[in-house]
């Protein structure tokens, strides 16, 4: 896994290439490859050598489709709500984009709710654009507004982490005590518990295993976690 | 770009929730201060505190100018901070907002009209050269309360400082180099510790101290609190309006200067290690 700096030139070749985050095809300039990287971190490819894509960390979130993110209602326009996706522009959600919804029967966001979405359009010269159900069978498929709860803020590659779902953390906790999570890949986990102190917990974990801050291990979080009286 | 949103309402409903059963977020008591760390850069007067994830770097340097005419006797003080987008993607480049206008100005009184340096030992000739310190304040990282934290590194840089030996024979100013004479630590009357503390929309919420960035966002008054060890009060001030009583303040000032003699400890302790570890080599 070579470390690669932005504006690098990527030897990447195959019949059906496919490029990931941190990576851009430009137009080819005499015989050089016209794949170069636009952020520093680990390059990775495929076995195949199809797929490639730059793996690092970061805070700030840049908007890709498909992925699902947790967001804050931030102000009413006309038809769509706007949304706080912790990225540079404010992402937008049309009133329509729920499961169920008609003119008639709209969901009752407030300024300041928390919604689950997935972004749908994500390009360099607009803004972002979100969604809570899937477009195909127009199912909520979790999606939608998270009530209660709490929200922890993290590094990108923390919420990449806890996506995974042979990563300890969240089974760890979950065996501990019951509680609800969600996690977008824009840095933001909800945690849903009946206990405060349980949220609490949670949180404090989350924060000291993220490799941007502690990066504690398994045994180091088990050890914590007993020291917190949960 | 807009204003930074305001937190979202579970965040809002679980803080509150939670610190009316005396929890906070990070796991601390209401009244407990997340420690600080303090590391000293190879220059003399180059410090970066952090308390949790906020980190502030403090550096001072001295030049010689001459004094202003109405104050020939003094030394000249001057605190340069600005807060960057570098600190958290809150702030904007140039334009200034209502919190760093506010720090701006507290540490102005605490650090510079608290007469922390006793301006008088910086002046060398009379009307013609005088030291002008220059305090430069950094703020790397924002999770809450960086006033108390840029307060602490500005005193703390103060103190770690030391400026070149001067000599005046006559009307003739001559400067040692650190290799010739060990520099002198400026002459310091006391040293203020800042302490804010949060309170809430409920009143029977209990305040905390040393908020995080959350706590600080949601609070609805802020009281800062400037003290030294020696429980003199250098500034009260108080931003929002929460009601407080007299008998409130009191207590909290109470609770200020047991956490400015720990503050104190450890500053001190930690400026002793460092200067153990430091060699003067004088010639």
């Amino acid at each position: 896994m070579p470390l690669v700096l932005p504006g690098e030139q990527i030897s990447a070749q195959h019949v059906n290439l496919k490029l990931g985050p941190g990576l851009l095809q430009q137009p080819s300039v005499d015989g050089k490859s016209p794949i170069v990287s636009t952020r520093a971190g680990e390059l990775h490819h495929s076995a195949n050598r199809s797929k490639w894509w730059i793996d690092s960390n970061s805070r700030r979130y840049v908007p890709a489709p498909q992925e699902s993110v947790i967001g804050v209602v931030i102000a009413r326009s006309g038809e769509n709500w706007r949304v706080d996706i912790g990225s540079a522009h404010v992402a937008s959600l049309d009133g329509l984009a729920f499961e169920g919804a008609t003119k008639r029967n709209r969901p009752n966001l407030k300024v300041g709710s928390l919604l689950y979405a997935r972004v749908s359009l994500a390009h360099k010269d607009m803004e972002p654009e979100l969604e809570c159900f899937d477009a195909q069978t127009r199912k909520a498929e979790g999606f939608g507004e998270l009530k209660g709860g709490f929200l922890i803020n993290c590094s990108l590659r923390m919420c990449r982490l806890l996506m995974d779902p042979s990563h300890f953390l969240l089974p760890l906790l979950g065996s501990r005590f019951p509680l609800e999570a969600a996690t977008g890949v824009n840095g933001r986990v909800w945690i849903n518990s009946k206990e405060p102190r349980h949220i609490i917990a949670a949180s404090r974990c989350i924060e000291a295993v993220d490799p941007d801050g502690g990066g504690m291990d398994e045994a180091g979080v088990k050890k914590f976690l007993s020291s917190m009286d949960v | 770009m807009p204003r930074p949103p305001s937190p979202s309402i579970p965040e809002k409903e679980f803080v509150y929730g939670a610190l009316k059963e005396k929890l906070r977020v990070d796991g601390r008591l209401p009244l407990e201060m997340r420690t600080p760390t303090i590391t000293f850069g190879p220059e003399l007067g180059w410090v970066e505190c952090a308390l949790g994830k906020t980190r502030v770097l403090a550096q001072v340097d001295a030049k010689m100018v001459k004094p202003l005419p109405e104050r020939p006797l003094e030394g000249i003080i001057t605190i340069h901070s600005e807060i960057s987008p570098m600190a958290s993607s809150d702030y904007e480049p140039g334009r200034p907002s209502d919190e760093e206008v506010t720090i701006t100005r507290m540490l102005d009184k605490v650090l510079r009209r608290s007469d922390v340096v006793d301006k008088e030992s910086l002046c060398i000739l009379a009307g013609q050269r005088v030291w002008h310190l220059r305090l430069t304040i950094h703020c790397l990282a924002d999770a809450g309360n960086m006033l108390d934290c840029a307060c602490l590194a500005g005193v703390i840089a103060f103190k770690h400082f030391r400026r070149p030996e001067v000599e005046v024979v006559g009307e003739e100013v001559t400067v040692h180099h650190p290799s010739e004479r060990a520099p002198v630590p400026l002459s310091m009357h006391h040293t203020p510790y800042c302490l804010t503390f949060a309170y809430f929309p409920d009143t029977s919420t209990a305040p905390v101290l040393d908020p995080s960035h959350l706590e600080q966002r949601l609070s609805a008054g802020l009281l800062s609190i400037a003290l030294n060890a020696q429980r003199e009060l250098c500034v009260v001030q108080k931003a929002g309006g929460v009601p407080l009583g007299a008998d409130e303040i009191l207590g909290i000032i109470d609770v200020a200067v047991d956490k400015a003699k720990e503050l104190d400890r450890l500053v001190e302790q930690r400026l002793k290690e460092d200067w153990a570890s430091r060699t003067v080599e004088v010639r």
